[in-house]
């Protein structure tokens, strides 16, 4: 499982991809296959301010419920309303159309945030 | 059961793996929760066949003379006018009218009974039943799990496979009737019935039978689009046809008739255990009822949710004890329990969806029926 290079990723499986202080969200690959069937999303309102780390929004499989976390501080300026018809795009795309909110970023600490390297340790560490 | 004791492994187990089926504990158990996905298995179910492997439920036999006075003793139905040949489903009762497990009673012969129940309450189960026939004449409790393999083939076209393989003549096999038979020339009682809604079959054979006839039921079923199913498919198909689980819908705390399944209670047909309890709730009325409810709001309800009757309510009312997306309906559907006065069709609830008020609907059980051929049963 590749793992996109030029993105920040989180120990709790989002991706971040950083224009300069806007930023796109989603979950990662290796999230979107442990989760299964993503049937159901919720996400944060359009102008919510976030915090890094905290609680942003739920992914709901046919059997389970899955929180995803913000990778940075910041307000919400966008959220993938496509993904209300089509929550299925967050496993068949889930670096692409299955992106969940857009950031507009006001702090961030790098020091949560990891590479694209650092990340697919992690996942390979999980994975066995 | 503790979590320390090591999880068992059907006969089954290697084709699971060899299938790409996700590996879960279950009911002390390693078994596939799904393959290619649980939607992908339910639509299969629903519109062509599924074969699943429940060999992990329990089979206990209840042999003697008096194995029908037993029988009738623990359970709530009324087996006594049963031919040899039947199934009947039916509770396992508590002195206090409350559920041990829900099984199915299979009448092998005049003297002899085969209690199908759910795999984490067998040992439970098989206690019970020991217990209530310690000391007693002409009645035997047997536990034969161990012997037993199943297979569940379920779905339209679950029929014409089978009797690719089978020796019997499987349309003369009616719903909720079984007949001992040969399947790829092994020995096997052959059911018709199911836990899914669909027509079908579960199978019941020797371990070392099961995985050939596993293989020989799917490469028979290749061509009519059968695929393995795995255990979310069997929770979302029995959801969808209002048929109750065990541990959610009903357990030790609750009656048949709160539970709705009044079908189930015979009380004429004279003294058993917990009947004190369930006839003065038949003449008094339950205070609370298991109802169907699909979600009016988004959101998605789970076991376990805080029920109320109104956003504005300080205490929950009652919970939610299933709750999924509906693949076929494509709807978010659960049941719960209510108070009886608040249970009516059409009612509005609200359920506590992590902390957000949302309203659902009451609705007649089940969500889905299957279209009933007119040429069969």
């Amino acid at each position: 499982m590749a793992v996109p290079e030029g993105l920040s990723y989180t120990r709790s499986h989002e991706w971040m991809r950083r224009e300069g202080d806007t930023a796109v969200v989603g979950i990662t690959q290796y999230a979107q296959d442990q989760l299964g069937e993503v049937v159901y999303v919720e996400l944060p309102e359009i102008g919510d301010a976030v915090e890094q780390g905290t609680e942003m929004g739920t992914l709901e499989s046919v059997k389970a419920v899955s929180e995803f976390y913000s990778p940075a501080s910041g307000e919400v300026l966008a959220v993938n309303e496509r993904l209300a018809d089509e929550p299925n795009l967050v496993n068949d795309d889930p670096y692409g159309e299955g992106w969940l909110v857009k950031l507009k970023i006001s702090a961030v600490d790098e020091t949560k945030l990891l590479d694209a390297a650092a990340y697919d340790e992690i996942v390979a560490a999980e994975s066995h | 059961m503790s979590d320390s004791q090591p999880l068992k492994r059907t006969p089954l187990f290697d084709e699971h793996v060899a299938a790409g089926g996700k590996i879960v504990p279950f009911a002390g158990f390693e078994m596939p929760v799904q393959y290619t996905g649980i939607r992908e298995e339910h639509t299969a179910v629903r519109t062509r066949a599924g074969l699943f492997d429940v060999s992990h439920m329990g089979e206990i036999f209840i042999r003697g003379p008096r194995a029908l006075e037993f029988v009738q003793r623990v359970s709530c139905n009324d087996h006594g006018k049963m031919a040899v040949g039947r199934a009947q489903y039916t509770g396992l009762m508590y002195p206090e009218g409350t559920f041990v497990d829900d099984m199915l009673v299979h009448k092998m012969a005049d003297d002899e009974y085969l209690l199908v129940v759910n795999a984490a309450n067998t040992d439970k189960d098989f206690a019970y039943l020991a217990g209530v026939a310690a000391g007693q004449e002409g009645v035997e409790v047997v536990n034969e799990s161990d012997r037993w393999a199943q297979l569940a083939l379920q779905g339209p076209v679950a029929l014409d496979v089978l009797q690719q393989l089978a020796s019997t003549d499987l349309s003369e096999i009616r719903y909720y009737r079984f007949t001992w038979g040969e399947v790829l020339g092994r020995r096997a009682l052959i059911a018709r019935t199911g836990y899914t809604g669909e027509d079908g079959f579960e199978v019941y054979v020797a371990p070392e039978d099961a995985p050939p006839i596993w293989r020989a039921m799917l490469e028979e079923g290749a061509s009519r689009g059968v695929m393995p199913a795995g255990l979310g498919a069997r929770d979302t198909l029995r959801l969808e046809a209002g048929m109750a689980l065990y541990g959610n819908d009903i357990d030790e705390t609750t009656t048949p008739l709160e539970a709705g399944l009044d079908w189930i209670v015979k009380l004429s047909k004279g003294d058993f255990i917990g009947r004190d309890v369930i006839e003065l709730q038949a003449e008094q009325g339950v205070e609370r009822k298991l109802v169907g409810f699909e979600m009016v709001d988004r959101g998605i309800a789970r076991h376990g949710y805080p029920v109320l009757l109104d956003a504005g309510d300080a205490e929950p009312s009652g919970t939610v004890t299933s709750g999924t997306l509906s693949p076929t309906l494509d709807k978010a559907i659960g049941m719960a329990y209510v108070p009886a006065p608040a249970a009516g069709i059409g009612n509005e609830i609200i359920i506590d969806i992590r902390g957000k008020m949302r309203r659902a609907r009451i609705v007649q059980l089940p969500f889905y029926s299957r279209k009933k051929k007119k040429t069969t049963v």
